[in-house]
């Protein structure tokens, strides 16, 4: 066991995790959205808008998350125009096609999840909503979707751990993550044991942490 | 289309042969991660803390640090550490582990992580009647294991461990990073030798999703035979 290579590199996997975090974060909050907007064209009764939702969380939930990253970051450069176009500011950036393929991909998680609690909400709760002659759009923002997101914590919780060991893979478009500088220093020093034991700490101890939180949520809302 | 033409001109056979590898390296990461739940789930349901407190570790750790992570920890470590324990036997050359044990051996302690806690679930559903029952009838332990539990366990799991054959599938994807020739890691070859990625990767996304269809077909099919009469 080498101490010293565990006390030089503490620091830098560190300042590497704050990189995981703001992944994890921006994509969560970009997910979230998409989740949403999905798990409601899924209960559409337009049968083509519902087959599109569910064709979009199957193919992202079908298909490895590297092969997903890969399309966008290497596959879309080679579209003339979108190379010509305003989006490749943002598509030449190895961090926003990361963010991208994250944030489509915890999107169609999410709106699974969202779909599963829109369904188990009890049909009682809406008929109050209408015997009170509450409108249907504000039954819906006011009734439905907070118990929606209330039902889907516990499953959205483990989306968010699920989605932050995911992040790892943005070390495979060159972005230095926890993982990105794991291994730039293990292949350098050739001690993995010593990498594995700080960085796998760092990303448990995040894991508590969100864990608890979840926790924390759950018991703050339950009704 | 002439990129997927067999032979030498496409691209077709060497996709096929590595689709055959991801199915190869999942199937036997499946297994092996059955050898590890088979060891970690008794640790998980003993009633000693200490056997607890392992068992909780492995399914811990494992599910809280990301793949890639273990992944880079067995390639990297791999040899060194099997050279370590033959140097003892004073074996002394240098030892290189085949990309295919490494990738199949880190996919599979983490799909045993999964199976472990699918087991563990699948036990703990057991009505305890059928625990009670069997000590009345005076089986042996094993027996009692062999014969009444692990054919309920083993039925009850079947759902779950299809979400676990599916992480697996899909995690094999990583292995690519350590060189071994799967799906991933010849559209990777295959788009830098024809510099059309967006066709390889595509086509790669195509044939897990075709797995995943195909399996989950295959899944159903066994969960209706084993739930017959239930």
């Amino acid at each position: 066991m080498d101490v010293d290579l565990i006390v030089t590199s503490f620091p830098k996997l560190l300042s590497a995790s704050l990189v995981t975090l703001k992944l994890l974060s921006s994509s969560l909050f970009i997910g979230l959205f998409i989740g949403l907007l999905f798990a409601i064209l899924r209960l559409n009764k337009n049968l083509i808008v519902s087959k599109f939702a569910y064709g979009y969380s199957y193919v992202f939930r079908g298909t490895p998350l590297l092969v997903q990253i890969f399309i966008i970051y290497y596959g879309l450069g080679q579209i003339e125009s979108l190379r010509e176009s305003i989006f490749w500011t943002i598509l030449k950036e190895p961090y926003w096609c990361a963010i991208i393929a994250f944030a489509l991909n915890t999107g169609a998680y999410t709106s699974e999840i969202l779909r599963s609690a829109f369904q188990t909400i009890k049909p009682g709760f809406i008929e109050a909503g209408k015997s009170l002659g509450i409108k249907n759009k504000i039954i819906f923002y006011k009734i439905q979707i907070p118990i929606a997101i209330r039902q889907s914590l516990p499953a959205y919780g483990n989306e968010i751990i699920l989605m932050m060991k995911g992040t790892s893979l943005a070390s495979t478009v060159t972005l230095m993550d926890l993982t990105g500088v794991a291994k730039y220093i293990i292949s350098t020093t050739f001690k993995p044991i010593e990498v594995f034991i700080i960085a796998g700490s760092i990303y448990l101890f995040m894991t508590f942490i969100i864990h608890n939180l979840i926790k924390y949520l759950e018991k703050k809302y339950s009704f | 289309m002439e990129l997927l033409y067999f032979g030498d001109k496409g691209w077709g056979d060497e996709l096929f042969v590595a689709t055959l590898m991801t199915i190869a390296v999942s199937v036997t990461a499946m297994l092996i991660g059955f050898l590890f739940a088979l060891i970690f789930t008794p640790l998980k349901l003993s009633k000693f803390k200490t056997l607890n407190l392992i068992g909780n570790f492995y399914t811990t750790v494992i599910r809280g640090v990301p793949e890639l992570l273990v992944i880079y920890l067995f390639f990297f470590g791999g040899s060194g550490a099997i050279m370590y324990v033959a140097s003892i036997f004073g074996y002394n050359d240098y030892i290189e582990i085949n990309a295919f044990l490494t990738g199949s051996f880190s996919i599979g302690i983490i799909s045993g992580a999964y199976s472990t806690e699918v087991f563990r679930g699948a036990i703990q559903s057991i009505d305890k009647g059928q625990f009670e029952a069997s000590k009345v009838l005076g089986l042996k332990k094993p027996a009692h294991f062999f014969k009444v539990i692990m054919p309920q366990m083993l039925r009850l799991s079947i759902p779950n461990l299809s979400n676990v054959w599916q992480i697996t599938l899909k995690d094999t994807s990583l292995i690519s990073v350590t060189g071994l020739v799967e799906i991933m890691r010849q559209s990777y070859i295959a788009a830098g030798s024809t510099r059309d990625p967006l066709f390889f990767y595509s086509f790669a996304a195509v044939l897990y999703l075709l797995l995943t269809f195909l399996s989950m077909k295959l899944i159903n099919r066994l969960e209706i035979k084993y739930n017959k009469g239930f």
